[in-house]
Formats: structure tokens, sequence, C-alpha cells
């Protein structure tokens, strides 16, 4: 690819990445898990954005099949069976708990995402050859920083579900632009267990939900023994 | 015609656009809320209607207030006017007053008005008046270091704050106009437009219960002209904070690039356009948002902080 097209294709990643940011700082933030349902799906079709970027500015159809792996399984399966898995009740809370109030939870991110750039700057320094990997690995570092953030502030089980793929999506990003061919078998293995994963945690929130009445896992720390 | 009386007409242009099309925006607005809301609604001109039957009711004002009741809505009205003249409404190059004032002095302007609008409420001795000023203040308290956050992000990105060297910066390149801090910028503006103009998640516009009011409840003792000049000055308001928007920061095409006045009357039909869009984006996000309680409104606009300071670090880092 010619260089103003390459500017072009590296405006347009950079574009997809900060609102990939801006998506995955929003789950951390919303209070509803409908809406963090919501906002998974716009961050998997962020991510499906990147790869057919990429896979255009470099001309591997190994990204394409990445991008339509990524709308299969992330913007189409898993958002079916998270809310099959888990029971529709489960949506109905309005709100989900939180171990620290939103504003710190934001500054912890705003911290978080400053430890991931200073961490990765290395990395990106010593593979200046592929040029994407300036955007997508301190993005999908800081998106997986995110999702581990929103594990460990929620107390409710399908929000920490959703950081749990949230980092899954993160650190997708950053792999596609240093690891461009990897063979389709390998990214449809990698994809597969997603949902997987969403199918057996959304039946343990389930079964949580019913044995508990509720699914604000928080609360389960009151069993440990003292 | 001489290229001074051009700038001249071009600036008398803008300040009628902004009085004459506001209400029309404002109308189309409410008409397209109640649209998907499966009601008929109102005239896109009823704006128009309201203003001018208010300007020739009578007006009542309580014995108890003073100088600073009838002073509010010529200073809140005035205002608008005066930010017109410094931003790029109708034309890409700089008019007479371009440099007088940059954004931080939008952002005064507006802070001025808000202030001397507080103080008419609290004047008025109405129990609802002081509510909604309080709560407008504690937003704009909250709001504050996010404009200045937004215009340090703005000016990092873009090497200036005058609207007229930030609305050019972007139309250089693609890449310039795609650049991450950019898009991070135009989220964290978009949700201090949503606060500041009292729209939801943060205020409901179309809140009739005075004691939920956040902003509403101020010019509630207002009638006759002084409720008119209210009215105007608010749909101005949103006009300005529109153009700021638009043309400085998201779609910064479409305007006169060259002084003569065809030009400028041709970007008139394209500035509406691009005001429509954003009317039908605005009505999107009205509709599919609840509004938030009131001690809610911090988590949003730390999340606007939180976003600037991610395009200032963006851009610091040299993406």
């Amino acid at each position: 690819m010619n260089t103003p097209w390459l500017d072009i294709a590296l405006s347009l990643d950079g574009f997809v990445a900060a609102l990939f940011l801006v998506t995955g700082l929003n789950v951390i933030v919303v209070r509803q898990m409908l809406a963090a349902l919501y906002l998974f799906i716009i961050h998997a079709v962020l991510l499906a954005s990147s790869a057919i970027v990429l896979a255009v500015a470099l001309g591997s159809i190994h990204l394409g099949w990445v991008a339509v792996i990524t709308i299969v399984t992330k913007v189409v399966a898993v958002p079916v069976i998270v809310r099959w898995s888990a029971g529709s009740q489960v949506y109905k809370r309005r709100e989900v708990d939180q171990v620290l109030s939103i504003p710190i939870s934001l500054l912890a991110a705003a911290a978080l995402a400053l430890a991931a750039w200073m961490s990765i700057t290395p990395l990106v320094h010593s593979i200046s050859d592929r040029p994407f990997a300036a955007i997508n690995l301190p993005t999908g570092l800081m998106t997986v920083f995110f999702g581990a953030l929103t594990v460990a502030v929620r107390r409710e089980g399908v929000a920490q579900l959703m950081g749990l793929l949230i980092m899954e999506s993160g650190a997708f990003f950053a792999s596609i632009s240093i690891v461009p061919d990897l063979p389709v078998i390998a990214e449809i293995a990698a994809a597969v267990d997603v949902p997987v994963a969403a199918l057996v945690i959304g039946l343990l929130i389930r079964n949580i939900d019913r044995l508990t009445g509720t699914t604000r896992v928080g609360l389960l720390a009151g069993l440990k023994e003292r | 015609m001489s290229d001074l009386i051009v700038k001249l007409l071009t600036n008398l242009l803008q300040v009628a656009f902004l009085l004459f099309v506001s209400p029309l925006l404002e109308g189309l607005l409410k008409r397209l809320e109640e649209m998907v809301q499966g009601k008929h609604g109102p005239s896109i001109f009823q704006v128009y209607r309201d203003i001018w039957k208010l300007f020739h009711k009578d007006e009542v004002v309580s014995s108890q207030t003073t100088w600073i009741f009838r002073f509010a809505p010529v200073i809140s009205f005035a205002m608008p006017v005066f930010v017109v003249l410094l931003i790029p409404e109708l034309t890409a190059f700089p008019l007479f007053f371009a440099f007088m004032g940059d954004m931080v002095a939008v952002g005064f302007l507006f802070a001025l008005s808000g202030f001397f609008t507080a103080l008419a409420a609290i004047d008025t001795g109405n129990p609802y008046g002081p509510v909604g000023a309080s709560r407008t203040r504690m937003i704009g308290f909250l709001a504050e270091p996010v404009f200045m956050a937004v215009f340090f992000a703005v000016s990092f990105v873009a090497n200036a704050t005058i609207p007229y060297i930030v609305n050019s910066a972007w139309v250089v390149s693609w890449a310039a106009f795609l650049q991450p801090a950019h898009v991070l910028v135009i989220v964290a503006f978009l949700l201090l437009i949503l606060a500041d103009e009292g729209r939801i998640p943060v205020d409901s516009h179309a809140g009739k219960v005075e004691i939920a009011m956040i902003g509403h409840s101020r010019g509630l003792e207002y009638s006759g002209s002084g409720a008119a000049l209210m009215k105007w000055a608010g749909a101005m308001k949103l006009m300005v904070l529109m153009i700021v928007f638009l043309n400085v920061l998201v779609t910064p095409w479409g305007l006169a690039r060259d002084n003569s006045l065809v030009s400028v009357l041709i970007a008139m039909p394209l500035v509406m356009i691009k005001f429509l869009v954003f009317i039908v984006v605005l009505v999107a996000i009205e509709m599919s948002m609840a509004k938030l309680r009131l001690f809610r409104i911090s988590e949003f606009l730390s999340a606007a902080f939180v976003i600037c300071v991610f395009a200032m670090s963006v851009r610091l880092v040299g993406l």
C-alpha cells in the first residue's frame, strides 16, 4: 500500500481505536446490565472494523476472516448465549453494585491506561516495522486492563462476565496488529472459546441466581470462612 | 463591493442567521421528539409563535425583585449574539471579531449569562428558582473542569484555541481529522453539550414537575417580554453550542471559503443540513436513555473528564 493510503488507513485505525477505548471505558461505568451487553456488541463491531482496516491496508485475507469470525461469535453468538444462559430476569435489575465509586473507578482506569502505555512502549519501538502495532498494541493492552478493572470493581455476575469478554476483545485487538497471518483454523479455535466461556459462566450465573435469588456475587464474600 | 463591506455584511448575516434560525431548530427538535414518541407534536414554527405571543403580553414582575431580575434576560439574550461573532458560523475565514476571543472566552461569556440567570432565579423569592439555580451551579462546578480540559485538549491537538484556527486544523488532511485525540475530544464535548443544555441523561427538557427540574425552574417567574427573551436566548445558546460542535470540531466543512456573499448564502443550507443531522442524533440519545439521578451527574461528567485526559495523553504520546 502506498504512503498516502497507508496514512489514511492508520488514521482510520486510530479513529476506531479511540472509539474502542471509549466503549471499553463505558463498560466500567455503565450501571445497567443490558447496556453493558449492548456496549460489548459495539466493542466487538469496532474490533471487527479494525480487523477490516488492517486487512485492506496489509492485504491480509486472514484478517478479513478475523473480522467475519468476530462478527459471528461476538456480535451474534455471545449476546444470544449470554441472554439465554443467564436468564432474562437477571437483566431486570437496573443498577449494578460497585466496590469503588464511578469517579474513583474512572481515575483508576486513567492510571491503568498510563501504566499500559508505559509498559508497552518498549515493545512498540522494537517492532517498528509493523505500523499498526503503535495504535493497536497500547489500545488493546489498555482495554485488557479496563476489563480486569471491571471484573475487580463490579459485584455483579453479568457485569463481571462483560469485563472478561472485554479483556478478550482487547487481547484480540492487540494481536491482530502483530500477527496478521495467523491461520484461519487457529483464529476459529481462539474465537470459539469465547461463546463457550460465555455459556459456562452464563449458566453459572443462572445457577447462582436460582440458588441465592440474586446475581450480586459480591455478597458471596460473606460465605468465606473466618 | 469592497472586502470591508462584504465582511461587515457577513457579520450581520451571521447574527441574523442565529436570531432567525435558532427558534426553528428548537421547534424541529421538539417536533421530532414528539414524533418519535408516537405523538403528532407542535408545529416546527411553534417557538416563533410563542416568542411573538410573549412579546405582546404584559409583563408581571414581583415587587420583591431587584434590577438583576430585569437585567438577566437581556444578558442571556446578548451573550449568544456576541459569541457567534467569535466562531465560524458560516465562513471558514476569520471575520472582524474572530481574534477578539477564543474558546475559553466563549465559555466565559456563557458562564456570565448563567451567573446572572442564577442570581435572577434567587432574586424572585419563588421556592423553585433557588433550587434550580443551586442545582445548575452544582452541575456548572462539575462541568467547568471538563470544559477547561476540553479546551486544553483542543489546544493541544490543534495548537490553538481560536475557533477559526481549530476548525482549519482538522481540514488539513483526513489523517488530521481522524486522529484518535480528535475523536475523544468530540465525544467529551458531546457529553458536555448534553450536561450544559440540560438534555437527557442530565435533565429532562420536557419535564413539567418543578421540583424535579434542574435548569428550567430558573425562568419560571418570567412573563411577557422577559420570558420571550429567555426563550429566544435558550434557543440561541443551543444553536451556538451546535455551531461550535459541528463547525469547529466534528464537520468543519460546508462553510464559505472566499469572501463573497454568494458563498456565504450557499453555506447556509449546508450548515442547516449539519444541524438537522445533529438534531436527529440528539433525539436518538434523548429517546434511548433515561434521566440520571441528580447525584449520578458527577459520574457522567467525570467520564467526560477522563475522556479528555485520554485525548491529551494520546496526543502526548504521539498517536
